[in-house]
């Protein structure tokens, strides 16, 4: 295939004559926005959500304009509040992991295995190196997904459709993988305190290497539609940038912390899983506006499909549940065939699995950020308390600090580029 | 040696816990938070534990990272449940704080002195059935399922515009009667007090 290139005379602004995407210097387009005569003092106040598309999902943002100038943005989440930490405290370990997938649901495989962690930490158990490996493509297609939902829905508020259908297009195709390996493409409860739900069918192997083998032109098409796109350019850059420190202050994780150049991943500085053992970069952007959290994401959808390769190049044979009948339930036919199998069998569902007494903190790279599930035990079968600690839900409290000073319709790619999902944001 | 430091054991996934003691907790964080060799400029997470024997204090749970050295410690404060649920905030040294606590506050009703803007942020401003994460709170809400449908239908659609933001309309002058009522007496949820078990 050759490489196709456009030749055009780009008089737009944030273009410059290479088509690369120049950089606004910041300081001329704050100049800028002094510049504009001050209108007087009648603030509007404007009511957006929690039934918007923009705002992806029911998110409310109350909004203080002065002209299009946002002066004040008052977020207000909490309308898909379900309860997840308190319905926890009643059921075993096992059974929190439906409500896991609940929580972030475009990335519902890696919630499974933030929970699985915590909890095998909790009660001390090493999971199988099978298991390990199946656990880490777990984790990188549901960044891929996420990363994918996220470039989609942000290039619709922006004005692109079309990145929208390719980002789609190849998501659909993890979802049948996801499907083909847990028998739901959302609910996909994958993984079991101390293995997996089910080891991967047939034929998964071979379509995830397909999908690693295509993934990357239609990524290539992405950044040729976009990266130096002059509208793109034009609406992310130098929008809703956040210093370093600021990102830090703010708690922030994942690419909203890494755009502002925090290089802190934690799959590469607190690995689980064996992370550190896998070759991928950690992006890192540079100025921390929704441009760089855009090349950020794009890159680390690069970099996903790398481990993708990796994980299924080193995927070992060998059980995917670790041999203890106290964690694991036995297989059918054993739990009706021997009396010590039905034992156990009748031990775990009835009675659960019980941890020690003590607590348990796991952090995880989510495609949102750090995923960290707290849990802590009495020496019961269910925690006393689970805690999630919300990416997103951090993240998007920095929203009102980034908006504040900006266009309305900044404010949407503002939003847009800090991707949250409602259903973490409220749990 | 961390400033109000009591005791110091180690989680079940090999991280350092010391408790302080609550008035010194800002005092502490502080030094953890400026002290070369300690630099904990990052905070992960905020969130209380009340345990099932109600006898046990209520504890308040700092996870702090210092991006640097890439470490991780854990800091708690005890709440006697007893006694009244006040602790420091820690605003002041992370902004991420802010809605942190607000959701501890939320969920456990545990008020952090020195926050810039203590309110409800899950549950809507007028919630008044308590604190859903304490476990003196019943999985199915305070109220009954009829209770809750009757307030839910009778609740006034513009009471969920929060004080903060009436005044903000009421500065622009276009704010109707009876908002401007609800922003003069204040109406917020009104806790009940915990039944005597």
């Amino acid at each position: 295939m050759t490489k196709r290139t456009v030749e055009l005379e780009l008089a737009t602004p944030g273009v410059d004559a290479q088509g690369r995407a120049a950089r606004m210097p910041l300081k001329a387009r704050a100049a800028e926005e002094t510049a504009e005569p001050d209108l007087g003092a009648e603030h509007l106040l404007v009511n957006l959500g929690p039934q918007h598309p923009a705002t992806h999902g029911v998110l409310r943002l109350v909004v203080e304009l002065d002209g299009e100038t946002v002066v004040r943005c008052i977020p207000h989440v909490g309308y898909l509040h379900s309860g997840f930490e308190k319905l926890g405290e009643y059921r075993h370990y096992n059974q929190i992991i439906p409500l896991t997938d609940r929580t972030d649901y475009l990335s519902p495989m890696s919630n499974n295995v933030g929970l699985a962690l915590a909890a095998e930490k909790l009660m001390g158990i090493a999971i199988t190196p099978r298991c390990t490996v199946l656990r880490v493509i777990a984790c990188e297609m549901s960044r891929i997904i996420s990363h994918m939902v996220w470039l989609g829905t942000t290039s619709i508020d922006l004005g692109a459709f079309t990145p929208f259908l390719w980002a789609f297009q190849q998501r659909e195709r993890i979802y049948d993988l996801q499907e083909m390996w847990t028998g739901a493409r959302l609910t996909t409860s994958l993984t079991r305190v101390g293995g997996l739900m089910a080891d991967i069918p047939d034929r998964f192997v071979d379509k995830l290497r397909e999908f690693t083998g295509d993934f990357p032109k239609t990524l290539d098409e992405i950044d040729r539609v976009l990266t130096r796109n002059a509208v793109w350019a034009g609406r992310t850059q130098g929008v809703g940038t956040l210093s370093a420190a600021e990102a830090i202050t703010h708690s922030l994780s994942g690419p909203m912390l890494r755009a502002s150049g925090v290089p802190y991943d934690v799959r590469k500085d607190k690995p689980y899983l064996g992370y550190e053992t896998y070759d991928f970069d950690v992006v890192v952007g540079e100025h921390g506006d929704v441009y760089d959290r855009y090349l950020v994401r794009l890159e680390e959808c690069y970099q996903s499909n790398r481990i993708l390769q990796q994980a299924l190049d080193r995927l070992p044979d060998g059980p995917i549940n670790v041999d203890d009948p106290r964690v694991i339930l036995p297989s059918k036919t054993r739990a009706m065939s021997d009396m010590e199998a039905m034992i156990f069998h009748f031990k775990q569902v009835m009675e659960g699995v019980k941890a020690p007494v003590g607590e348990a903190y796991v952090g995880i790279e989510n495609p949102k950020g750090e995923l960290g599930n707290y849990l802590v035990s009495d020496g019961t079968a269910k925690p006393v308390r689970w805690r999630i600690r919300p990416p997103s839900f951090i993240n998007l409290s920095a929203l009102p600090r980034m908006a504040e000073g900006h266009l309305l319709s900044d404010l949407i790619a503002i939003n847009a580029s800090v991707d949250i999902v409602m259903g973490e944001v409220d749990r | 040696m961390i400033p109000g430091a009591l005791r110091e054991t180690v989680a079940r996934d090999g991280e350092r816990i010391v408790y302080v003691a609550r008035d010194r907790l800002l005092a502490a964080m502080h030094w953890l938070k400026e002290t070369p060799g300690q630099e904990f400029n990052y905070l992960v997470d905020v969130t209380a534990v009340e345990f099932r024997d109600r006898e046990r204090p209520i504890e308040v749970v700092y996870f702090l990272r210092s991006l640097e050295r890439r470490a991780d410690i854990r800091i708690k404060v005890e709440l006697p449940s007893t006694d009244e649920l006040v602790v420091d905030s820690v605003w002041s040294l992370w902004h991420g704080a802010d809605w942190l606590e607000r959701e501890v506050y939320d969920m456990f009703g545990i008020t952090f002195r020195g926050h810039p803007d203590l309110r409800r942020i899950l549950m809507w401003e007028t919630y008044a059935e308590g604190y859903p994460l304490r476990k003196s709170f019943p999985l199915r809400g305070r109220f009954s399922r009829a209770e809750q449908v009757r307030q839910a239908l009778n609740a006034n659609p513009e009471a969920h515009y929060s004080l903060e933001e009436l005044s903000i309309a009421e500065a622009g002058g276009d704010l109707p009667e009876d908002m401007r009522d609800r922003l003069r007496r204040g109406e917020r949820g009104v806790i009940p007090e915990p039944p005597p078990s």
